[in-house]
């Protein structure tokens, strides 16, 4: 009668793999930031790619026509020059017919930065592992977030629809509103530029608020309290506030330039 | 700084409490510059010098947002580097396409 235990026999210390610690063997951590974050901003860089390539292609695009000099009280719409901004974003829901330059998109930047200070105390929280404040804070993240998607949609509705006396084009018609291919304000490109930029920066958005509510219910869950870290929510925070960074940039070129 | 998540709680089931000045300071720094792009844009003429201090402005906000924010300026200097060498291109590819677009216009006009 023998058996042999397998556990009772004894195994060479050679034998066992030990953690790697080498500099190119997965010991360290490159640039001091953890895989996660380190990959996050580089999707952030290639996403700023992105979006410097649409700038440029404004940039390019306005400067090919020509800059309207005269006054913004006698401006009128025309393809034969670039619109000036504080005319084509002048309205405002609920105030029908009263000239407010620039004031909702005011409003809409005030409630994407703080956003973004919701996001950061947010993190904040995170590091100090108070699971309800990160909570409280997703969840504000989540209502200005949701509240700048909303208002982007009402301007994109007020842009396709147009003004009241639309513009007469070239073939005798009054035409309202924009699409891709005509449009009330001028140029058929400044349209389509309104469109890709801030369409593609609305889908960062709303994928920015699917991150969120993901979070939130994993920080509900207790997920990242029994990981040992809220590290995800830095990473979308990082996220987060690239789009507020887009944002700024979309606001100056679009808006105010 | 670079790394939090090695930190843990020094007694669990004890709560820290919050230290969100900072935030907050950064956040009054943004709103003012956001004014203040407001007030030009509704007291000065558009012109070349107008456009220039509306892009330096934006370059300030940026820089709040992404190196307090976004904590890029508590990073190591590597990760520092990598991130805004690829940007400083790319401003150099905007400036050179605008000028590409003013050649455009001047050949059309």
């Amino acid at each position: 009668m023998s058996t042999i235990s397998p556990t009772t026999q004894a195994i060479p210390d050679s034998a066992l793999d030990k953690p790697r610690t080498g500099t190119w063997d997965g010991g360290n951590e490159p640039l001091n930031a953890s895989y996660g974050k380190l990959m996050m901003w580089f999707f952030l860089l290639s996403d700023a790619f992105t979006f410097a390539a649409f700038l440029t292609t404004y940039g390019l695009i306005r400067h090919k026509y020509l800059a309207y000099t005269g006054s913004a009280e006698a401006f009128k719409f025309s393809t034969a020059y670039w619109p000036i901004p504080e005319k084509v974003f002048n309205s405002f829901p609920g105030l029908h017919g009263v000239d407010l330059p620039l004031a909702f998109v005011a409003l809409m930047t005030m409630i994407l930065i703080f956003s973004s200070v919701t996001m950061v105390l947010a993190v904040e929280a995170g590091q100090r592992f108070d699971k309800q404040d990160v909570q409280k804070w997703l969840l504000w993240t989540i209502l200005f977030g949701t509240i700048f998607v909303s208002c982007q949609a009402w301007e994109w509705s007020h842009f396709i629809t147009g003004t009241d006396e639309g513009t007469l084009m070239n073939d005798g018609t009054v035409f309202h509103g924009a699409n891709l291919a005509v449009n009330q304000y001028g140029p058929v490109l400044f349209a389509d530029l309104f469109f890709f930029i801030t369409g593609f920066h609305g889908t960062h958005v709303f994928s920015g608020i699917c991150l969120l509510i993901y979070c939130f219910i994993a920080t509900t869950n207790g997920t990242f309290e029994k990981r040992g870290h809220y590290e995800m929510v830095e990473k979308i925070g990082l996220y987060w506030h690239f789009v507020d960074l887009v944002w700024v940039f979309v606001f100056t070129f679009f808006y105010l330039v | 700084m670079a790394n939090h998540t090695t930190q843990l709680p020094a007694h669990p089931g004890e709560i820290p409490k919050p230290n969100t000045a900072w935030i907050w300071k950064t956040f009054w720094v943004i709103t003012a510059i956001t004014a203040l792009e407001f007030l030009i844009a509704f007291t000065m003429p558009s012109s070349t010098f107008r456009n220039s201090i509306f892009i330096i402005l934006t370059i300030f906000k940026a820089f709040f947002i992404v190196a307090e924010f976004m904590h890029l300026k508590h990073e190591t200097k590597g990760l520092i580097w990598t991130i805004m060498i690829p940007m400083g291109l790319l401003i150099w590819l905007l400036v050179a396409l605008i000028t590409e677009g003013n050649a455009i216009h001047s050949a059309i006009f």
